[in-house]
This record gives structure tokens, sequence and C-alpha cells, in this order.
């Protein structure tokens, strides 16, 4: 970004890369994905590097008000100093965070999630989805993010992206208003459970084997580890693949380096 | 007449006892903080119409919500017959509406049917509780034995006073037939019922129907100053409640100001701080007991009718950890009687010794650590699925948020992870313990020009 500004260039858009998208391993496949895409359809982008900080939903959620309002303040500052309008991210809790906590703080930007954006592209005909034979009846299921769909409505725009690769979609039992938690929100990511007779991810990681699917999708960094560490832990890795749903549609747009 | 008098005074009485109670309610209530909630009246509207007045979020379970529907409407429409009953009751007439003709008839004809439904509605609801045992009406630790009690108490209430009715319309009918008289009004339930009495001479059907008359309206009058004391005072709070609920999405948390003012001054030393009106304290960092929540986070505490429905959603619940949201709503309605007033009937103090000694709470007499302990809130993902499933619009997550806030600023009491978290996020920017110099790694292998 601070090339582009030094250019005296503006871009169209801004990624929001996200911790998870910038340091975790598994994460920086979809960041990747989605930036091949950004480049597919020739959209002028940009993103913060290392001006980039956590966007304090984390310490939010533990009720860290106070580190939560240190972070948007520090971050509003940087993207208002790039006069930046429009914001896309890969993960729903940065994209809750920013488009409904940063406002009251005086950061006021149209965000998208990556989901939306892709319904769009797809919509306005710039990701075709060529290659999406590969996923031709293949049983995929979305898992709902409950910062994407309850917290903020967005049920369908993730669906519509999957229902472009023509393959086979399932819901869970319980999915969209009623989708159950992967265990990861209000900061439970970075603790052990409290005391219990289940992790709430084995839950519904049997919920999404109980369809049949051989693809779990979801369209949340988080959800994606806990899913993944549910597979594994029901041996099932080699069976079943959990993927964002970025890398389906950079897959079927044979975009994968 | 006598009688005529002594219904009026019992008439005064049990109105003025009731908005006594009322008066308590408000005051605990207005021990929550202060919060402006009068924006968007034609979708506060909106939202009244479908969610209180439809009952929409009861159709998420269609058996239930039909079987509600059924108790809803038929108190409803019978209490349009209270208005004839009362004005009988002060001027000794009999039937005052009976001139309306075939819409008294209609009335009438509707009132039995819906009646007998109630009754149906409620033996199964009984079963639902006594027999079946659902599990989100008779299991957790704040399923104790009042709450059991009351649920039982107002189903049998509501069969009772709809007996009282029937045996009301089944003499006066028997005693019209006798006396030649044609009663004003349709009674297909009493009709087919009123053989019954058949071995009845006139003075012990007079008997009957002033009994049922009597029963009924007495039972009303009790029924409603015991709303304050039961879970079933949401047939009035549901609608301010629902009135009052959230219209942002559910996942923007509420942001404390004095924390911006005071991140604001520390960052720019020139920053002026405003000054706050006279009287108005600054907002505290997070709630430690009632008075730290806001009026509507008190009023939910008074709205929720124990249904479950939130806590057996919960993620954390059925995995088997401490936190139950309904629990969470409950404490608070208990702490805020135990802190301010209680009404005629409910001690909370008294609940509160019945406790199973599943959630170790303190004597501590504050709402958190005294009824919600830690490991409670520290169970909650911030999913929002108790929020959704709500059918009268109780935010339970905000309530969570602001102990938890209290935890973590007021105490630094947070889990050893998190505070480990919190320490990643200042020094690197980011949750995990990376340097953030490597934030733009991702890109390296990318083949892609980054600009």
């Amino acid at each position: 970004m601070a090339d582009l500004m030094a250019k005296g260039e503006e871009p169209e858009i801004l990624f929001w890369v996200g911790c998870a998208g910038a340091f975790d391993d598994r994460y920086k496949n979809v960041t990747r994905a989605f930036v091949r895409i950004l480049e597919h359809v020739g959209i002028k982008y940009a993103v913060l590097g290392l001006e980039e900080s956590c966007t304090g939903d984390p310490a939010k959620r533990a009720g860290n008000e106070f580190l939560f309002q240190m972070q948007a303040l520090t971050n509003i500052e940087v993207l208002n100093g790039y006069n930046i309008k429009k914001i896309i991210t890969a993960c729903p809790h940065c994209f809750n965070t920013i488009k409904n906590e940063y406002p009251s703080l005086g950061g006021n930007y149209e965000v998208i999630h990556h989901s939306t954006f892709l319904q769009q592209l797809i919509n306005e005909g710039k990701v075709r989805v060529a290659g999406g034979e590969a996923f031709k009846g293949k049983r995929i299921t979305f898992h709902d993010s409950c910062y994407l769909g309850r917290a903020n409505g967005i049920y369908e725009a993730p669906r519509e992206v999957l229902a472009t690769l023509d393959a086979d979609l399932v819901e869970m039992k319980r999915s969209r208003a009623n989708g159950l938690c992967c265990g990861a929100g209000g900061a439970q990511m970075w603790k052990e459970p409290e005391p219990g007779n289940k992790d709430i991810n084995i839950e519904r990681t049997e919920e999404a084997l109980a369809t049949g699917a051989t693809v779990i999708a979801s369209a949340c960094p988080f959800c994606l580890t806990m899913l993944s560490d549910g597979v594994k832990n029901k041996n099932q890795e080699d069976q079943v693949k959990v993927f964002d749903i970025a890398e389906l549609i950079a897959s079927a747009e044979n975009l994968n380096a | 007449m006598l009688s005529n008098f002594i219904f009026l005074i019992i008439t005064v009485l049990a109105v003025g006892l009731f908005i006594w109670q009322i008066k308590k309610i408000r005051r605990n209530i207005k021990l929550g903080r202060e919060k402006k909630i009068n924006n968007n009246a034609s979708e506060r509207l909106n939202k009244l119409l479908l969610v209180a007045f439809g009952q929409q979020k009861m159709f998420k379970r269609p058996w239930p919500a039909i079987l509600h529907g059924v108790v809803y409407v038929g108190f409803v429409v019978i209490n349009i017959e209270l208005l004839e009953i009362i004005t009988d009751g002060i001027f000794g007439t009999h039937r005052v509406l009976g001139f309306l003709g075939p819409v008294y008839s209609a009335l009438m004809a509707i009132n039995e049917i819906l009646a007998f439904l109630v009754i149906i509605a409620c033996v199964i609801f009984l079963i639902r509780r006594n027999i079946t045992k659902v599990p989100r009406l008779t299991r957790g630790p704040e399923m104790r034995a009042w709450s059991k009690l009351d649920a039982n108490v107002i189903l049998i209430t509501e069969i009772v006073l709809m007996l009282a009715l029937f045996a009301f319309n089944i003499a006066d009918l028997k005693l019209a037939a006798i006396s030649n008289e044609e009663l004003a009004g349709s009674f297909p339930i009493s009709n087919w019922l009123v053989n019954g009495l058949n071995t009845f001479n006139v003075s012990a059907l007079e008997a009957v129907r002033s009994v049922g008359w009597w029963f009924h309206i007495l039972g009303i009058f009790a029924f409603l100053n015991y709303l304050p004391s039961s879970k079933h005072f949401h047939i009035i709070m549901a609608f301010p409640n629902v009135y009052y609920s959230k219209l942002e999405p559910k996942g923007k948390f509420t942001t404390n100001e004095s924390i911006t003012h005071e991140i604001k001054a520390m960052l720019d030393p020139s920053y002026l701080v405003p000054t706050l009106p006279e009287g108005v304290e600054p907002q505290k960092f997070g709630a430690k007991d009632v008075e730290d929540l806001t009026w509507k986070q008190l009023l939910d505490a008074y709205t929720c009718t124990e249904c479950g429905r939130c806590t057996d959603v919960c993620p954390a619940n059925f995995t088997g950890k401490l936190l139950s949201p309904r629990k969470i709503i409950m404490d608070t309605r208990d702490r805020m009687e135990e802190k301010g007033e209680h009404p005629a009937i409910f001690r909370p103090n008294h609940y509160k010794e019945q406790g199973e000694p599943r959630v170790k709470v303190t004597e501590e007499k504050t709402l958190l650590r005294g009824y919600v302990t830690p490991e409670e809130l520290w169970a909650c993902t911030t999913c929002n699925a108790c929020v959704e499933a709500c059918p009268v619009n109780i935010d339970q997550l905000s309530s969570i948020m602001e102990m938890r806030r209290f935890l973590v600023l007021e105490e630094s009491a947070a889990p050893t992870a998190l505070n480990a978290m919190f320490t990643n996020i200042e020094n690197n920017g980011a949750p995990w313990a990376f340097s953030p110099s490597d934030r733009l790694n991702w890109a390296d292998n990318l083949f892609v020009n980054v600009k």
C-alpha cells in the first residue's frame, strides 16, 4: 500500500489479509488462492503488508476492550491515512470487527467478506469456474461461520459460490441461522476449552461427516482449523478435506500454482 | 347489592396490588445503567408485530409453537370476556354484552372452543414437563424446585380457570332451559356437556353458576398478582423487551466510551476528555453486579420465561460445560431482587438455598461470583446461538460479555492462555507469537507480483 501511495495511486480495494491469513500456514494458502483470483480478474488491489495489525477481535471477545480499542484506533489511523474506502477480507472476524465496530471509533469503510465478493464476481461473469468439472458430483457441505452467518446474516453468498461448482451440495443438520459453532469463537481459539465432556469441534465434525461429504467447505480461518483438527481426530483426513471457498474457486479456475 | 360492592372492593384491591408490584419491578429495572434506546421506531414496531404479537421465533419448533399459539390466542380472546365479567360483577347485570346478538354468539362460541383447546394444550405441556421430561424444560442447575413448581402452578391454574368458565356456562344453560328462557350466546362445548348436570336442582345449579363465575374471576385476579413472581410475567414483558431489542447486527458488540477517551488522551496529550454532565458517573469497565448492566439487560431478566431454548442450542452447554445462558439471565433476575425489591410471592434467597452443588458460587453479594462463576463465562464462544434462539429477543451474550470485561479489565483475571494472547497482540500485532516483520511472507512463493 505504501508503494502505491508513493506513486500517487489509489487501489480500488484494500485486501485485509488478517493474522490467520498472514501467519497460519494452512490459511496462507487461502490468502494466496484469493490473491490469484484478484489477479485473475484484474482488479486493482493493495495490501497493507507490514502496516497491518490485528483488528483487535480476539481481545474484544475475550473482554479486553482496552486492547481492542488500542488496536482499532491505530488501524483506523493507518486506513484513514491511506484514504481507504473499500475493504475485502477472507476472515469473518476481521470482517465483523471492521464493518460493525470500527465506525463508532471513526473508521467508516465499505467492508465486504470474500464470500460476497466471490459471489459478485461470479454473477458478473468475471469468474466462470471453467474447470469446475473436477467437482462435478462431489459431495460438499458448507459450515456456517457464526461471525458471517448469525452475526451478519450472510448465509446465501458462500452457498451460491459453491453452487457454481456443480457439486452435490448437502446441508448439515444444523445450518444457516441454526448453524453450530466450530468452537473457536469468543477467543476460545487461544485457550483450552472449559471442563466438559466433549469438544465442540468434534461435535461439529461428526455432524459434517454424517452428511457423507468428502469436502467440508468453510469461509473462516478459525472454522477451517477447528474442522481440520476434528477430521484428523476422526482419522478421516485421507477421505475428507476441509477447504476454504476461495481455494475451491481458485482450483476450479485452474489458478493454483 | 352487597355482592356487587364486595366485588368492586376486590377488583380495586387486586389491581392496586398488581400496580404496587409493578412499581417494585420498575425500580429494580431502574437499578441498571442508563442507555438510550429510542431510534428507528418503525423498525421496532415491526419487530414488535412479528416477534411479540406474531410469535415469529416460536416457529423454529412447530409443535410447541402451535400449542403455545393456542394458549396465547385463548388468553387474548377470552380476556375480552373479562370486560363483561367485571361489568356484570360491579353492576349486578347478567351477560351484559348479550345485546350484541350474533357477534356475542360468535364470541362465546370462539371462547368455548379456545378454552377447550387451552385445556388440551396445558395438559400436553404438563406431560412434557412431568412425564416425558423434555430436557430443556427440566435439566440444569438453574431449574430448581421453584422453577418447576412455578411452571406447574401456571398450567394447572389455566386448566382450573377454563373449567370454572365451563361450569358457569353449563349451569347457566341448564338454568335457562329450566325456566324456558333463551340464553344469549352460543356454547358448543357446554351444550355438549350440559346433560352432565341433569341431576342438579335449581338451587344447586345456581350455586354451580355462582361458584364457577366467582372462581373464574378471582382466579384471574390471583393470577394477575402471581405474575410478577413468575416466569409467566413474560406475557407482559415480552412486548417492551422485543420493542427495545438490538437492531444492529448480532456481531456488533458495544463500545465502551470511557475507554475510548482514555486511549485517545493517552495517544494525544492535547485530547480533551469531554466532561460528563453533573451526577453522571463514567461507565465502569464491565459488570460485576446488576447496577453495572444496562436497564435493557435487566429488562431481559424479567422477560425470561425459562424455556431453555438458549441453553438447548448453546454449544458449550451441550458439550458438558457449565455455561447455560438461561442461568445467566435467571441469576440476573434473582440478584436484582436480592439487591432491590422482590414481588409478593417469589423470594430469591429462598430459591438460592435449594441450589444444586454443580456451580460453585462464592458467598460474595454480587452477580459475578455470588451467582455467575468465571468458569461459566469463559466457556462462551460468543456464537450468538442463544440470542438467535430466544423467542422474546433476550440478549444473553451482551450480559456475558460485560462480566467478562469486568474480569479482564478490573481484576486482570483472564485465563493464562488469553493473557498470553493479549501480550502477543500488544507486542506483535497478532494473537500468535509471530514476528510482525513476517507478515508478508505468505506472498513469498506466490507467482504473482504483489504491488
